[in-house]
């Protein structure tokens, strides 16, 4: 895999949240602001962790990655479209009625994607029964969930929590996108969230608890993927709901609403990509 | 059955590969010989039953063909949803086992029966739902379950239940299986009551009444080439489950009569009543209790006729 410098990784990331604008808007669907959160998390796995061949993204050997929280679907989309693995074309098409990019993923409506998720709680065993048929059959290939911090708070999360660090599944990589907000307020009032890294830590995981939008943080993290320890690894990343567009960021109401034509446009001058050819 | 189980999975897992065997802390020592013989196959997933079918998905995707095994309120109701989206959605070949099924654990109270269970399994989109009457039957279904596509209920019984085949029988997933011919009445059995059945149809024909006996195992997919040969040929179709009149066999039965246009035998459905048992008991007193004893289910069957 040739890994991309910064600044193209950068343009990478602009283009990838105005699409995802763009389909909220085509789309009028809700959970925008919750797909914005996680864009540098998932964007930067598929361009840096995961390791896959976008023209076989079946591969029985291909790492593997679910979006748990699968309201922020249109994100998973993107990445993969930017990454190659199905026509940026078809990203118009998100949820249409009849088409194969439904608004939560279903099984394997698009390639590569690897799990229907859209209840939370799910992705987090899935994974691990992924991980543990790498490790009976003494395959190599890795697995990345990602969770919501709302979605920490089922307790299938943490019955996950208790098995994957007693059956050493080191190739195991969670990834809390830790916006703060849930459907009905903030996540660490409405239950005792906090603190979120010790928890973790106290169940045997390897932490490692960052900027979520702090492109080296992120990397970093990566590479201390898999734990040297044979634990499996989690990372707490502290997000911003909406984030990349200022009237969007931090506003509950994004997780409902779809922008307009006009909103569009005004997101389109804050990521600085008017005039840009691809989006 | 439980004893069956453990002794059958072993043998298969030895030319099975794919068989994983996971448990949610339940079954002390009963799967000892599968560990000794396959340490990296059985997996205790502790109290946590749906993180148990979540991962059984998880290993399914990995090519693995994992059974789930413990109680059976704990491996439906309580993880219902992780079967619905992880497993049926996904269609993967997950077999998932339920043991002390119906009233087998009736004096554990109603948090450990499971008169709903089978109502609760049938109606998920590509599951199929496996009553085995006696531990004969859960060696058959166990072997044919290996080679069914899709996800797979079973309920099993308790251990040490009266037996009614005297070896492994032939059988098929989705066909009833005969047990004694008659010409009046069928009595559809399935699960754990095919001794009731046979018991019954024994006090029947010491009343006259010719009683045919068949064990369907299968509740899903429903053997409809029976039912239609059934409705027929006798006066009477009765069903016989440990398990709700609503949703189970009968419910199915009932469903696929109300559909057709066929010539009709009248039906009267037998199992657990739409409440719940609140005092003390053994098995044996909650099928009193629910008017499952042979005396009760001929009676009933006998007053239907007339």
């Amino acid at each position: 895999m040739t890994t991309p410098s910064l600044p193209e990784l950068d343009l990478t990331l602009r283009r990838t949240r105005l699409k995802i604008i763009q389909m909220s808007h085509l789309a009028k669907s809700a959970h925008l602001a919750s797909a914005l959160s996680c864009v540098d998390l998932v964007t930067l796995a598929y361009t840096n962790l995961l390791r896959f061949d976008p023209a076989h993204p079946a591969d029985p050997g291909r790492d593997r990655f679910i979006l748990s929280k699968g309201h922020a679907v249109s994100t998973l989309y993107a990445a993969l479209a930017f990454r190659g693995v199905f026509p940026l074309g078809d990203l118009d098409h998100y949820n249409e009625d009849g088409g194969h990019l439904p608004e939560q993923p279903s099984p394997g409506c698009a390639p590569g994607v690897e799990w229907a998720t859209g209840s939370l709680g799910h992705g987090l065993p899935v994974g691990i029964g992924m991980a543990l048929a790498a490790k009976i059959r003494k395959q190599d290939y890795r697995v990345a969930v990602v969770m919501s911090d709302g979605e920490c708070q089922e307790g299938s999360v943490w019955e996950a929590a208790l098995f994957a660090p007693k059956h050493g599944l080191s190739h195991l990589l969670a990834m809390v996108d830790f916006n703060k907000w849930q459907a009905t307020g903030r996540s660490t009032e409405i239950m005792a969230m906090d603190p979120l890294r010790a928890k973790w830590e106290s169940f045997g995981w390897a932490c490692h608890e960052i900027d979520g939008h702090n492109l080296s943080e992120i990397l970093g993290a990566f590479s201390k993927f898999p734990d040297p320890h044979g634990r499996p690894t989690v990372i707490v990343a502290h997000t911003v709901k909406g984030k990349g567009v200022s009237f969007m960021e931090d506003d509950n109401n994004w997780h409902y609403r779809s922008p307009s034509a006009e909103e569009v446009e005004k997101a389109r001058v804050e990521l600085n990509l008017v005039g840009d050819a691809l989006v | 059955m439980r004893n069956a189980f453990a002794s059958e999975i072993t043998a298969l897992a030895a030319t099975d590969p794919t068989l994983i065997m996971m448990t949610a802390d339940i079954g002390n020592r009963l799967f000892d010989r599968f560990k000794d013989q396959f340490p990296d196959r059985l997996f205790n997933c502790g109290v946590a039953e749906a993180n148990m079918i979540g991962m059984a998905a998880g290993l399914a995707s990995g090519g693995f063909r994992p059974i789930c095994y413990t109680i059976t309120p704990f491996i439906t109701y309580r993880c219902y949803e992780q079967i619905r989206v992880d497993v049926c959605y996904h269609q993967k070949p997950v077999t998932i086992v339920g043991t002390g099924s119906g009233l087998s654990y009736a004096s554990l109270g109603v948090t450990h029966h499971s008169c709903e269970d089978i109502a609760v399994m049938r109606v998920l989109p590509g599951m199929t739902v496996l009553c085995p009457a006696d531990a004969f039957e859960v060696r058959a279904l166990l072997r044919a379950s290996r080679l069914w596509n899709g996800p797979v209920y079973m309920r099993i019984g308790k251990k040490g239940e009266p037996t009614v085949h005297a070896s492994t029988p032939e059988l098929t997933i989705g066909k009833a299986l005969p047990i004694r011919s008659g010409s009046e009445v069928a009595l559809l059995s399935t699960g754990n009551m095919l001794p009731s059945a046979m018991e019954t149809a024994g006090l029947l024909a010491q009343k006259g009444v010719s009683c045919e006996v068949v064990s369907f195992h299968t509740v899903k997919p429903l053997d409809e080439d029976y039912l239609r040969s059934a409705f027929s040929k006798f006066k009477l179709v009765a069903t016989l489950e440990e398990h709700s009149i609503l949703g189970g066999l009968g419910g199915s039965v009932a469903e696929w009569l109300a559909d057709g246009d066929g010539p009709r035998a009248r039906m009267i459905r037998l199992g657990t009543g739409d409440h719940f048992l609140h005092t003390a008991g053994e098995q044996e007193f909650a099928r009193e209790h629910y008017g499952l004893t042979p005396a009760k289910i001929s009676e009933a069957i006998l007053s239907r006729l007339n």
